[in-house]
């Protein structure tokens, strides 16, 4: 007995651990708070992607810095010597748009079809599932940060100055992005489960959408005019990564007063010519937006959730 | 004693498809079809294990065992009803479900022992008593690809004890690895009990559940059948394991008869393979009971070789002492040590009245050299 009770000391106190619940359904709070307590989780997971991705390459991660600094010197290539658009410096331009979008991308095709993907896990280890949807995005981010700063480098190499005033926007031109990748990424990976075609249909989707974006193309130069004559310029806004890459491009292309440019006599529009302000305040406004959705993302997931099981 | 696990009216409904429509074709050129049927795994299952507690839960196949299991870590959502948890729990339900085959084995102890919840940090002080218990000195940075299922059922099974959870939840894993590693993972679980903590074991195998549980749980077609003394509940296992799908009150049965012992005439129980063995069974009731003897005959791992007649062998019990002898003319076997279980079941041959579990072990001798369990002996001849 002397033996038992000395054991029993050196544990600790059970009587007032908290008491977790399973029951069928659990509220969003509940849910919110589950995720930021598996936080350990997600960067586990997260270095494991990224291990997994160059295990056994001699450069490893080296090459998710090489192979962007080979599309961006490709472009370079390309744009200023075959294919000239009259967008000065247009492949700084082109890049910084689509660092945006291959964060998007990434996250999203490789979320969609995650959780069926790792069904075996799923099905035998208990954590939030929406982990698995969030390392993926998780992963993204990495290989955003590599690939802006090639963007850095680059600007460093050719002696472009970004719009440094703009700078403070970036943040939380992010953080709206990562919200909504994250929101997209956590729907699709339960959505996928029922509906396997997701997968298929996904990769059509990001096509097009990649094309909705300006990112190969200006919008002001392009679009603005007739979707204004039209008032379709809100429709052309729903979509949030062209407010995030006009941000990014405004940062990272635009100092001061490149807005628009004068080729073959014409004024040549590139960017929108918003004050500071607009920018800031769109972006704060979508930020809001953009939390909301991920509220709803996981409320969605929370329902999809339940019957798992029954289609892995 | 602090309730660390307490299951309130669980019930747990799959859904199955007959026709899965999957693809987005299909479900658009068959919305209605594909029917689904409702099947209930867990129907209102209550119970709660107390701290330091080693509970086992009992159960065929299909019988929601590991539905159950499931729910309490969480794996699985019950459609109904709560569960609460109180303290750290680790679950083996399938030993190296998380690991990842392309990361080495020291990746992996880390990953797996986030996705039970545990930090980095925790992991690091406990790491290298992981990887002692788990013997995989040399190979902890080769890429778990390359283990043997053995090394991957170690190395899986030393983190989820090491972490030293409040609970710990094992599915039938214990027949897993070879008889050494399993003599330490039982020593492993004693220690736990030692240390007070909660254990709970899901198997098919009665001895595993005598040997470690204070007490145990029997679940048959998803409902909650026992709950108590091991002895108990694995009496209605076991009436379960007879086949009974007939509803019994067992109240009707107060005959309170034990087994006491099996003896040889000789006193030896090894026997030559053809020869034929005599032993007797003591049987104390309280009061005269007319029922039937069975027997039954294991291997020692657990495969049963034969079972009598529950209907064919008519005793009728006196108050007091009885002697009831078991004669076998010729037995068959080959060399090995068998375990041979009795019991007197009511005269359906459903309802077990007294049963005891490896009341006897016989050796068998064999000179021959046929291989299994049983001498056939063939005439193999060319034509």
């Amino acid at each position: 007995m002397d033996d038992a009770t000395s054991a029993g000391v050196e544990r600790r106190r059970l009587d007032d651990a908290p008491v977790r619940v399973v029951s069928a359904r659990a509220s969003l709070t509940t849910r919110l708070r589950n995720l930021s307590s598996r936080r350990e989780l997600l960067t586990s997971l997260i270095t494991s992607d990224i291990r997994i991705k160059y295990k056994g390459s001699a450069l490893g991660l080296f090459w998710s810095m090489l192979s962007p600094a080979l599309t961006l010197a490709t472009y370079f290539l390309v744009f200023s010597v075959f294919l000239k658009n009259g967008i000065p410096n247009f492949v700084i331009y082109l890049f910084s748009g689509l660092i945006v979008w291959n964060m998007f991308q990434n996250a999203v095709s490789s979320a969609t079809g995650v959780i069926v993907d790792r069904a075996g896990l799923v099905k035998k280890v208990s954590f939030p599932r929406e982990i698995l949807a969030l390392a993926n995005v998780g992963a993204a981010i990495i290989y955003f940060l590599i690939q802006l700063s090639v963007l850095g480098i680059f600007l460093l190499i050719i002696g472009h100055q970004p719009a440094w005033g703009f700078l403070w926007i970036l943040p939380i031109s992010f953080a709206a992005l990562y919200l909504f990748t994250a929101s997209v990424a956590i729907v699709m990976s339960a959505v996928t489960v029922y509906l396997r075609d997701m997968r298929h249909l996904m990769d059509v989707l990001l096509q097009l959408w990649f094309w909705l974006t300006p990112v190969v193309y200006s919008y002001e130069n392009s679009l603005a005019g007739s979707l204004h004559r039209h008032g379709l310029a809100s429709l052309y806004f729903l979509n949030p990564i062209t407010l995030i890459v006009l941000t990014f491009q405004r940062i990272f292309y635009a100092n001061t007063t490149v807005h628009s440019t004068i080729a073959a006599g014409k004024i040549l529009k590139i960017l929108p010519t918003w004050p500071m302000s607009t920018y800031f305040y769109m972006n704060l406004g979508l930020l809001a937006i953009m939390g909301v959705l991920f509220l709803v993302a996981v409320t969605i997931f929370g329902r999809l959730e339940g019957n798992f099981e029954s289609e892995l | 004693m602090t309730t660390i696990i307490d299951v309130e009216n669980v019930s747990k409904q799959f859904k199955i498809h007959h026709e899965r429509h999957q693809s987005l074709k299909e479900r658009l050129l068959h919305p209605k079809s594909g029917s689904t049927e409702l099947f209930d795994a867990l129907s209102d299952i209550n119970f709660k294990v107390s701290d330091g507690e080693t509970v086992g839960i009992l159960g065929h196949n299909g019988s929601g065992k590991s539905t159950l299991l499931k729910c309490i870590c969480g794996v699985l959502k019950p459609t109904s009803g709560e569960i609460r948890l109180r303290g750290s729990l680790a679950a083996l339900l399938e030993l190296g479900a998380g690991f990842q085959h392309e990361l080495s084995g020291r990746d992996n102890v880390y990953l797996y022992g986030a996705m039970l919840g545990f930090s980095r940090k925790m992991i690091d002080g406990i790491f290298d008593d992981i990887v002692a218990f788990s013997e995989l000195d040399h190979f902890i940075d080769t890429q778990v690809k390359f283990y043997s299922s053995g090394m991957y059922v170690r190395l899986a099974f030393a983190v989820a004890v090491n972490v030293n959870p409040d609970i710990l939840v094992v599915d039938e894993v214990l027949a897993v690895g070879d008889e050494r590693f399993q003599a330490k993972c039982i020593d492993r679980i004693r220690t736990f009990q030692e240390e007070g903590r909660s254990i709970l074991l899901v198997t098919h195998n009665a001895d595993t559940v005598r040997a470690i549980c204070d007490r145990a749980i029997v679940l048959n077609g998803g409902k909650l059948i026992a709950d108590g003394e091991v002895q108990d509940s694995l009496r209605i296992f076991r009436e379960y394991l007879l086949g009974s799908a007939v509803e019994h009150d067992r109240t009707g049965v107060q005959a309170n008869i034990s087994i006491d012992a099996v003896t040889t005439p000789s006193g030896s129980f090894e026997v030559r393979n053809g020869a034929g063995m005599n032993f007797d069974v003591e049987i104390t009731s309280e009061s005269a009971y007319s029922g039937n003897f069975v027997m039954e005959v294991f291997t020692r791992s657990g495969l049963l070789v034969s079972r009598s007649d529950a209907q064919g062998a008519p005793v009728n019990l006196t108050p007091g002492h009885n002697r009831v002898s078991v004669g076998l003319a010729q037995i068959p076997l080959l060399d090995g040590v068998y375990d041979i279980n009795v019991g007197v079941v009511d005269h359906h041959g459903s309802t077990v009245i007294a049963w005891r579990e490896k009341a006897a072990s016989i050796q068998v001798i064999y000179d021959g050299r046929e291989g299994g369990i049983v001498e056939l002996s063939p005439s193999i001849r060319q034509q």
